[in-house]
Order: structure tokens, then C-alpha cells, then sequence
């Protein structure tokens, strides 16, 4: 068990800059998300910590110890991957005894390891069968098992429901959050899924071309995104954008789109006229009959207890979720009211978020 | 298309089709099969029988091809063959009755056993050295890795025997003529290179994680390749191993070239038997049939992995 800390953390192939001067700390016992689209930096990122890769700079330190340089086999972590891995020309149970035959561990406690790590992960009536003709979900268990059963000091694991169908995602990420909590051990999680970020992590960090926009809880990062990219990247459907040209004041607590007043969070500094962007959650949008931004109903989509209202502004189409026994015609006009204490702004040009009340403490990258 | 025609797939062949490209190959099979059959009764001859016309098909088998192939004789006066003591064995009765008596034993158990070692040896040294460096290739960040795998493969780009007089005139100064470590080092050379490209294509099909899996379970990259790396290989070595031996065991220009005494292999050797008392089309027939059997049994033994291995990548698994 052990805290893993990341500093200004630098890899370049070549020319290509994969992670860039990346920092983040992942508390003992915590489950840590990497979440970001494919290319991102987050799987380098992982394997770096694990040692499978050497960063061009930077450093990383697994409890208390610096491991930068270190080879995978000196540092004390297991690693899960997307494809499994499984060695296939070994039965399940040489596949999950495979870590500890390295360490010299005696065949009796072999044994017993083994047997307790299968029926953890319940999958005992597997272990002498072969693992090529398991099924992905089993395959999964097996992967599990052999990173579990050396009890180590960190878990990494890399996008390992990516190979998954749905249902059996869905069952694995109850399965693998209750195995965390189980064990408490630091565990380091790969995804591009922003669900199974959400469902699973107590922290997340958000990366996008090797850099990290943001850093917190789940929570957190729904809820002030700290770039566009990032409040973009989460939430289904995605957050909307309003763009204009504006100005404010530090203390200001309205923006003004088309000469009227949308009240948003408390500004905290000074705005000189720019581009700007409003970022609005579909769920923060009421439909009435009058407000700042007017658009024309194009069409809803209905999700049982709500539907999702695309709408035709000055500003763009805004996506808007609203009861679903509220009545909208598709061509009527109605107005959009926004809850104003869940509003963010964003700089055009730079992608950042703008501080406000809202977002104080907020990480960067 | 009518509503009575059952429904068959557009991918699968029909019964028909099936049918019709078994006996295509059937027919190939034996066209192509026709020369060894031809070579395999040819050795069980006599002389006359084996340079008849009409050529004979129904014939009375003999081992005298065999007896001819594996000793020398001397021609006797018959009054001298009557003087022995009564032949024990098939071979000096065989040899008596043709008015001659064995000698001893002929050069070609020598030569094949130099065949067997030549051609095994050289073909563990190109896959061994070729399976690293096809790791190498494949796995780790090399300068001009690309250059450099084009400068090995062009080594095949030219008539091997292009070279053969500096190779002769370079192994005369190292003293490597007629050495059996020369010729394993020469096809060695060779092979390598095919080694290298076809072992570099199966290890790009293995997935880095599984090497990467042992080494976080806390083995070395040596260990993981060993352990993980070469299991998984097996029928890319094998089907590679199988090229480098045929190619090494079939070699006749370098082997004429370097070899002709205590390191000359069996391919050279075989026509050396026609000179030895008149056309003796059974002992080459025999000889030839004998050759013919380490690839036959070695590409058996490995016929699943050389399947699998020749047929690789044209399906994703």
C-alpha cells in the first residue's frame, strides 16, 4: 500500500511529446482515474509509473521511494492490461501462480495463494482449465487474480473493460470497485470511458494531448471544469456552449449575451472584452416562456423520466434535458432559463475556465 | 434463382466446388509425386532393370543398389569367389554373384552424417541469432532500423554464387576449405536473413504484453523472453527452421566449390557414385531415396507448426 507521487513528469518519442511535464499525487488506498481520449498521454503516463517505459524527465516516487529509473520487476506493482495478457500456453492456475514462482514463494503457500485468490474472484472451477477458451469476463478475472494474488504495493490497470461487452462492463466495474475496497490498495486506472471514470474513482485526472487539464473528484470535474476540453470531454450529452463577445468585472455576477443579462456565478478577476464562452449543463436549462437566449425547438429525444430538447439559438445548438412530460413542439420558440449558480464561463482563445465563485480551488494542470 | 435451390452461402464453396479442387490437388499431388516414386523403385533395381526400354515397372526387387551405395567392391575371378567360405550376408551374396567381393565400406555414411551435421548446425545458428535479432528488431527502438533490415535482406538480393570465388580464395587463406565449421558458418550466412525477416514478422504478431506482463511479475526481459517470448515463437522458429534446413540440406554449388574431402556433404557426393564401375543408376536411386528422408521426417514432425506457419496472417486469430 503506498502513495504514488508524480513530478513534472516528461516523455518525447522522438519529436512527439507524449506526456508533458505532467504532476499529480494518487493518495494511499485511493482509487485513481486517467481518463482522456486515445493519444492522450494516459497510458504512457501508467506505464511510466510502472516501469515499462522510462520518462524523459521528471520524477516518480511509489511510497516514499524513488522508482524513476527502476525496472518493472524492482517496483512493487501489478499491472492489468486492456487484452489480458494471459500466457497462453499456461493453465489458469500457472498463470496466477506465474508472480509469486519469481519470488522464491514455497509451492505449499503457492497453493494456498492461489486458491484464495480464485475464490475471491470466484472463479475456483477454473483454475486447471486452459485459458484460451475462457471467456473475456473469466479471461478478466484470471488478469485480476494474477495482479492480486502478490498482494502488491500499487494496482495499474489499463482500460482492462475495454475488451469488454457492455453487460459484462457493467458487472465488472461493481466487481472491481468492491475488490478495491476490499484490498485498499492504491489503484491506478486507465480509461477513455468517462462513465466508468465517474462510476468508479475517487480522484480523476483528465489529460488531453500529454497535458492534464484536471485534477479531482468526480464530482469536481463534473461540475467545474476547469478548461472546455474538460467540460466538454464529460458529461452525455455534452456540456453547451454559448459563445459571444463580452467583457466583466472582478465581483460581476452577470455576463451580457445579445444586451441582456444572464446572471452567472461571482466573477473573481477582471475580464477585458474577448471572446468568450458560457458553459451550461443540459440539466441546468429550464424551458419558459422568457429569458435572454430564445431558440427554436428542432426536435426532442425521449429518455423516459426526461427528454433531450435540441434547440436553435443566436449562440448555436444548446441540448437542453427537461421532464419528459413537458410539451415541446418542434418550430416553437421558447426561452431558456439557466440555473445560474451552476454556470461556467471559459476564455475562447486559451480553453480555460475563468475564475469564478464557482470553481475556487480548482486544479490544473 | 429459384425457390426450390436450397440457400448456400456466398463465402462457403458448394459440395461441387469442394470436390472439384480436391481432385485438382489430388492430380497435382501425384504428378508431383511421380519423380520420387520413379527415384524410390529405381533403388530397389537391378542395373539392367534400372537403364531397360521400355522402362520397367514390374521389376524383382533387389538391395543391390543398397549394397552398391554403401560399400566398394573389387572385381574377382570367379575360381577366387568359389574359395570363400559361404556368404552370411545378403550384401556379399548380392556382390559375389556379379563376380566381385566388398572392399569395404564407401564414403557415403561419412558424407550424409556430414550433411546431418552441417545442415542441423547451420540451421541452429541462423534461427538462434536470427530469433534475437528479429527480438531486437521488433521490440526495441533501433537506429536506422529500417536501413538496416533492407541491408540485410539484400545480402539474398544476388546469386549466392556470385561470390562463390572470393569466398573460395577467402576460406583457402582461413583454412576454412573442406571444414564442416566453414560450410556451417557459409550457409549460416545465408539463412540468416531470411531467418531475421520471417521470425521478425511472427514476433510483431506476439503482443508486447506478454513480455511486459513477466517483467512487472518481476522477471527479467531475458527471462520473459525466454519464458514467454519463445513459447509463443514456436511455430514461427519452427516453420523458419524448416526453410534454413532445406535450404542448407539441398545446397550443391558451394558444397561442389568447398568441399571434397572430409567435410563434403551428400548432395556432391551422390554423383560420384555413377563413376564408380559403370552407370549405377540403383546406388544413386538409393542414395538419393536415403537423402531424401531427415527433411521428410523433420518436416512431419513439424507439419502443424509449418501449417500454421506458412499460411500466417492471412488470418487474424
Amino acid at each position: 500500500m503506498a502513495e504514488i507521487r508524480v513530478e513534472k513528469l516528461h516523455k518525447a518519442f522522438g519529436s512527439f511529446t507524449a506526456v508533458k511535464e505532467s504532476s499529480f499525487t494518487v493518495a494511499d488506498g485511493e482509487f485513481f482515474v486517467m481518463l482522456g481520449p486515445s493519444g492522450c498521454g494516459k497510458t504512457t503516463t501508467l506505464r511510466m509509473i510502472a516501469g515499462l517505459e522510462l520518462p524523459t524527465s521528471g520524477s516518480i516516487t511509489l511510497g516514499g521511494e524513488d522508482v524513476t529509473f527502476k525496472r518493472a520487476s524492482e517496483r512493487d506493482i501489478a499491472f492489468v492490461f486492456q487484452l489480458f495478457a494471459l500466457y497462453p500456453h499456461m493453465n489458469v492456475r500457472q498463470n496466477i501462480a506465474y508472480p509469486l514462482k519469481n519470488q522464491g514463494t514455497p509451492a505449499a503457500e503457492i497453493k494456498t495463494r492461489v486458491e484464495e485468490t480464485a475464490r475471491i474472484l470466484r472463479i475456483s472451477q477454473l483454475l486447471d482449465r486452459s485459458v484460451t477458451g475462457l471467456s473475456s469476463g473469466d479471461r478478466q478475472r484470471v488478469a485480476l487474480g494474477r495482479a492480486i494474488v502478490r498482494q502488491p504495493m500499487a494496482f495499474m490497470m489499463d482500460e482492462p473493460l475495454g475488451a469488454l461487452d457492455t453487460e459484462m462492463r457493467e458487472v465488472m466495474i461493481h466487481e472491481l470497485r468492491n475488490l478495491h475496497d476490499r484490498m485498499g490498495a492504491t489503484t491506478v486506472y486507465v480509461t477513455h470511458d468517462q462513465l466508468e471514470a465517474m462510476a468508479m474513482a475517487d480522484k480523476i485526472v483528465v489529460m488531453n494531448h500529454g497535458v492534464v487539464e484536471q485534477f479531482g473528484t468526480p464530482q469536481e470535474i463534473y461540475d467545474k471544469p476547469a478548461s472546455l476540453f474538460v467540460a466538454d470531454f464529460i458529461g452525455s450529452p455534452a456540456m453547451n456552449f454559448l459563445r459571444f463577445h463580452g467583457s466583466a468585472r472582478r465581483g460581476a455576477t452577470a455576463v451580457t449575451l445579445g444586451a441582456r443579462d444572464v446572471p452567472v456565478p461571482e466573477i473573481r478577476a477582471d475580464i477585458a472584452e474577448k471572446p468568450l464562452v458560457l458553459g451550461v449543463r443540459p440539466e441546468h436549462i429550464r424551458l419558459v416562456d422568457d429569458g435572454a437566449v430564445r431558440g427554436k425547438a428542432l426536435g426532442s429525444e425521449y429518455l423516459g423520466t426526461t427528454q433531450i430538447v435540441t434547440l436553435e439559438t443566436p449562440y448555436g445548438a444548446v441540448k437542453a434535458r427537461v421532464p419528459a412530460d413537458k410539451t415541446v413542439n418542434r418550430g416553437e420558440t421558447v426561452a431558456l432559463d439557466f440555473m445560474a449558480s451552476r454556470l461556467s464561463l471559459f476564455d475562447a482563445e486559451t480553453g480555460k475556465a475563468l475564475p469564478t465563485v464557482l470553481n475556487q480551488g480548482v486544479v490544473h494542470g | 434463382m429459384s425457390g426450390k435451390s436450397s440457400a448456400h452461402s456466398v463465402v462457403e464453396p458448394t459440395p461441387v466446388t469442394k470436390r472439384i479442387a480436391g481432385a485438382v490437388v489430388i492430380i497435382y499431388a501425384l504428378i508431383s509425386m511421380i519423380p520420387l516414386f520413379w527415384i524410390f523403385i529405381t533403388g530397389f533395381k537391378s542395373p539392367p532393370d534400372s537403364i531397360s526400354y521400355p522402362p520397367k515397372i514390374v521389376f524383382e526387387p533387389t538391395l543391390e543398389g543398397y549394397c552398391n551405395l554403401f560399400t566398394t567392391r573389387t572385381r574377382q575371378t570367379p575360381d577366387y569367389i568359389q574359395s570363400l567360405p559361404p556368404a552370411t550376408e545378403t550384401c556379399d551374396e548380392i556382390t559375389r554373384s556379379r563376380n566381385m567381393v566388398i572392399a569395404g565400406a564407401s564414403n557415403y555414411l561419412p558424407r550424409f552424417i556430414n550433411s546431418v551435421v552441417i545442415a542441423f548446425g547451420s540451421t541452429f545458428l541462423a534461427v538462434a541469432l536470427g530469433t534475437l535479432t528479429a527480438y531486437g528488431f521488433s521490440r526495441f527502438r533501433v537506429p536506422l532500423a529500417d536501413d538496416l533490415l533492407f541491408f540485410i535482406l539484400s545480402t539474398r538480393m544476388m546469386p549466392p554464387i556470385a561470390v562463390a570465388i572470393p569466398i573460395y580464395l577467402m576460406y583457402r587463406e582461413l583454412g576454412l576449405s573442406d571444414t564442416a565449421l566453414g560450410m556451417i558458418l557459409l550457409y549460416t550466412a545465408i539463412n540468416v536473413s531470411l531467418a531475421v525477416w520471417l521470425l521478425k514478422g511472427f514476433i510483431d504478431e506476439i503482443p508486447r504484453e506478454y513480455e511486459e506482463a513477466a517483467m512487472i511479475d518481476g522477471y527479467t526481459r531475458l527471462q520473459a523472453f525466454v519464458k514467454v517470448v519463445l513459447p509463443q515463437a514456436a511455430t514461427g522458429i519452427a516453420a523458419t527452421a524448416i526453410f534454413c534446413l532445406i535450404f542448407a540440406w539441398n545446397e550443391y554449388a558451394f558444397a561442389v566449390l568447398l568441399t571434397s574431402g572430409s567435410a563434403q556433404t551428400a548432395p556432391p557426393f551422390i554423383p560420384t557414385i555413377i563413376g564408380e564401375g559403370g552407370m549405377d543408376w540403383p546406388a544413386v536411386a538409393a542414395g538419393t531415396t536415403i537423402f531424401l528422408i531427415p527433411i521428410l521426417v523433420f518436416t512431419v514432425l513439424l507439419r502443424k507448426h509449418l501449417l500454421r506457419g506458412i499460411t500466417f496472417g492471412a488470418v487474424r486469430k
